[in-house]
Order: C-alpha cells, then sequence, then structure tokens
C-alpha cells in the first residue's frame, strides 16, 4: 500500500492546513484556478465538519494517476457521533449547528464523485474525487 | 563514593573535553550547523564545555554562566539539539572515561556512576528545553498578537464610506472581530456605505460566506448599506456550485466598481475637472472672438 498524505485536524488552523496540501497536490496534478479554488473550498467544508461536529479526524489525499485520465481523491475520516438521517444532510439548508447548511452538498457540486458512509454512533467517512479535465 | 566518582572526572576534564570534542567535531559532518563558521563552532564548543565543568565545580546544577550561555543560543537561533546533543554525547563520553579508569567493576559501582553523571546533565537539559520552548510561546503569542492587530482594520476613505479590507484565512475569532468592527466603524464614522473587500480571503466556504452574510444583515439592520467587493472569478464559481444566496446585498467584482457604486449611493458621482490651461484657452479664445 502506498502512503498517503494525511492532515490530522485537532484544532480549526489545521483546517487551513489541510487546504493548503490539497491546493498543492491539485496545482502538481495540473488543475486549472477554478478547479484548485473548488478543491481547496471542498477540503475546507469537510475539515472543518470534522472539527465542528466530530472534534477531531483526518483528511486524506490521494493522486489517481491512470492511463486515460488523472485526478484528486479527498478522504475525510472521523470517529464522531456519526450521521442519522443521510438524506437530511444532504438536503440544501440543512444545519444542526446554525450554519448555510450548504457544506456537504456543495462539496457533492463542487467535486466530481461523492460517497459518504456513516454509521450512527461509529464515525463517518467521506470519499470524493475530482478528476483533471 | 559520589566524592570519588566528581573528582576523577573534574581531575581528568582536560582528556574528557579533548574526547568530547573530538566527537561533537565528528558528528558535525552531517547535520544542522553547517552553516556556521569553524572557528564560531570550534569556539561555542569550547564554551558549552567550559559552562558545563563550572556547573558541576559547584556540585552540579544551574550557575549564572550556563544561564546567559543558553540565552545567546537561544537569541542566535542555535538548534535545541545541539544542546541536547552534546550534553548527551558529554554523559556517555564521561561515563565510558570512569569506566575505563576501573579495571574491575561491581554493579554497585556502575550505578553510582551513571546516577551521578544523571544528576549533572539532567538539570542542564531540563533547563535548556525549558529556556528554548519558553523562547518559542513568546514567539508564538507575540505573532497572535501582530495577527490580531492586522485581522479586521477599517478605512474610512470618504464621508460616508469606509472599507474594510479582508486579507487571509477567516477562522471562527477573526469572523467575531470583523463583525464587531465593522458595527463600531459604522457608528463612529457614521457609514452609509461599507465596503467589505475580500480580494484577499482565498477560500470563501460556507463558513467565511455565512460570517460575511451576518455581518451585512447586521449592517443593514442599522441602517447602512453593505457592498462585496473583490470577488474573483474562481470564487464566484466555488460560491454557485456551494449554492449559497448572496442575493440579499450587492456585490461587485472589484473594489473600484464597488466605490463607484457607492458613491453614487451616497448622492455622489466622479467629475474630471478640467485643466488650467484648458480653461486659460477657452478664454483667450472667446476674447479673440468678441
Amino acid at each position: 500500500m502506498e502512503l498517503k498524505p494525511c492532515v490530522n485536524i485537532r484544532q480549526e488552523w489545521d483546517i487551513v492546513g489541510a487546504r493548503q496540501l490539497g491546493r498543492e497536490k491539485a496545482k502538481e496534478l495540473g488543475f486549472g484556478t477554478v478547479d484548485q479554488a473548488r478543491i481547496a473550498t471542498a477540503i475546507s467544508e469537510l475539515a472543518r465538519n470534522i472539527y465542528l461536529y466530530a472534534g477531531t479526524g483526518k483528511v486524506y489525499f490521494e493522486t489517481i494517476d491512470h492511463l486515460d485520465k488523472k485526478g484528486l481523491k479527498i478522504v475525510a475520516v472521523d470517529e464522531g457521533p456519526g450521521i442519522r438521517d443521510l438524506s437530511q444532510v444532504m438536503q440544501d439548508g440543512y444545519s444542526t449547528s446554525g450554519g448555510l447548511g450548504a457544506g456537504l452538498p456543495g462539496v457533492k457540486r463542487l467535486m466530481d464523485t461523492f460517497e459518504i458512509n456513516s454509521e450512527w454512533g461509529e464515525g463517518t467517512e467521506i470519499t470524493a474525487v475530482k478528476w483533471v479535465r | 563514593m559520589p566524592k570519588r566518582v566528581d573528582r576523577i572526572v573534574l581531575d581528568n576534564s582536560d582528556i574528557i573535553i579533548k574526547n568530547w570534542l573530538k566527537i561533537v567535531s565528528e558528528n558535525r559532518q552531517n547535520d544542522y550547523t553547517s552553516s556556521i563558521s569553524d572557528e564560531l563552532f570550534q569556539s561555542t564548543n569550547r564554551e558549552f564545555v567550559n559552562v558545563i565543568f563550572d556547573s558541576l565545580g559547584n556540585g552540579g546544577g544551574l550557575t549564572t554562566e550556563l544561564e546567559s550561555f543558553s540565552e545567546r543560543l537561544v537569541n542566535l537561533g542555535w538548534p535545541l539539539s545541539y544542546l541536547t546533543d552534546g550534553l548527551q554525547t558529554f554523559r556517555r563520553v564521561t561515563i565510558d572515561f570512569v569506566l575505563s579508569q576501573h579495571d574491575q567493576i561491581d554493579t554497585d559501582f556502575f550505578s553510582i556512576i551513571l546516577d551521578r553523571v544523571d544528576t549533572w546533565v539532567d538539570p542542564i537539559i531540563n533547563k535548556l528545553v525549558n529556556e528554548y520552548s519558553g523562547s518559542w510561546e513568546h514567539t508564538v503569542s507575540l505573532q497572535r498578537v501582530a495577527l490580531q492587530e492586522l485581522s479586521a482594520p477599517l478605512i474610512p476613505v470618504m464621508r460616508n464610506i469606509t472599507i474594510m479590507p479582508l486579507i487571509g484565512t477567516i477562522d471562527t475569532e477573526r469572523a467575531k472581530q470583523i463583525m464587531e468592527n465593522l458595527l463600531d466603524g459604522v457608528i463612529k464614522h457614521n457609514a452609509e456605505v461599507v465596503l467589505i473587500d475580500i480580494t484577499g480571503v482565498p477560500v470563501v466556504d460556507t463558513m467565511v460566506a455565512h460570517h460575511i452574510i451576518q455581518a451585512a444583515e447586521a449592517v443593514r439592520l442599522i441602517g447602512s448599506t453593505c457592498i462585496l467587493v473583490g470577488i474573483r472569478p474562481e470564487i464566484a464559481q466555488t460560491i454557485v456550485n456551494l449554492g449559497i444566496d448572496l442575493g440579499k446585498f450587492p456585490t461587485k467584482s472589484s473594489l473600484r466598481k464597488g466605490f463607484e457604486t457607492a458613491l453614487e449611493l451616497t448622492g455622489r458621482t466622479i467629475h474630471r475637472e478640467k485643466k488650467q490651461e484648458t480653461i486659460v484657452e477657452d478664454i483667450m479664445n472667446q476674447l479673440s472672438k468678441g
């Protein structure tokens, strides 16, 4: 198994660290400025969710380099309280913390693929990929 | 017994110093101090080992020399590992030397040597580590204060118009300050229009957008208008992707456009004044006609 770069999220400033690393990876892969901003924003949302709801967690980055396409995979993992109703959090405007409620549905729109696994009481794992065009 | 160990070490300080200097100089090849000149390195080493022996001569523990030495190294920015490695080496060299002085060593004597050397070296290491981490903490807290001073400035550019330029990441703490400074400033400068410039904000996610929306709403409640300016094209796209509604207040791509709008809102327009010469020419023309 290859070693994946990872950022631990423990405090608010770690979100900036995760974002910076992700942006760097995106730049290396040849993403344009708009996609770089999309990726950085998506990382920011995922990392902030970890910070807000789970307290601590990790954000992994993986560069995908196939013959026909390249991309960046972001995996956000935490062992927090988990999500009770997945369909609810994917609705625009739903928030339990008084925010805008655009985070997760927003990430789904910012990235190309989006997958969420969550077990109530056991944590959450979100995987999102953006392909280089 | 411990006294005997002390005496052996102090009486043979020359040999121990020589061994220590040799090992430290050898270790130097592959590490951090390569940017420091040879002379400085050697003289610092000599001073370091003298400071250690001073401390031993006083029965171990801290001396004013040691304090001033460590303080100077902190200020010069020498790595902490230079000092800890040096002391580690000193421990090894000293133990090796004392053991080599005795042919037969029982375990009791061995543990006395270890114990004795530890009581010399450990307080020095603790002191140095504290000194260094204290200086780092001091730097970090100073930088935090400096950052806070930069975090949310408000510039009154014209009567009734103020600008808040935002640069860098916005976290919860800063968002609070932005809101406070904005509302205070609007009242203090009697501003009708406030321009929030986000040209220097690298990422606008839902949290940042939420805080900006709240700030703008609060400004609206106290009777002023908030214009969001400096929205770069890629930021505009991510805001649309996130599905954030910024429709409640005017937004502009650049500070210039925002400022023009602010002038309009306060009932002013920009006029280019005719240059002095052209006015004189006009008068001359009229005179010559008449």
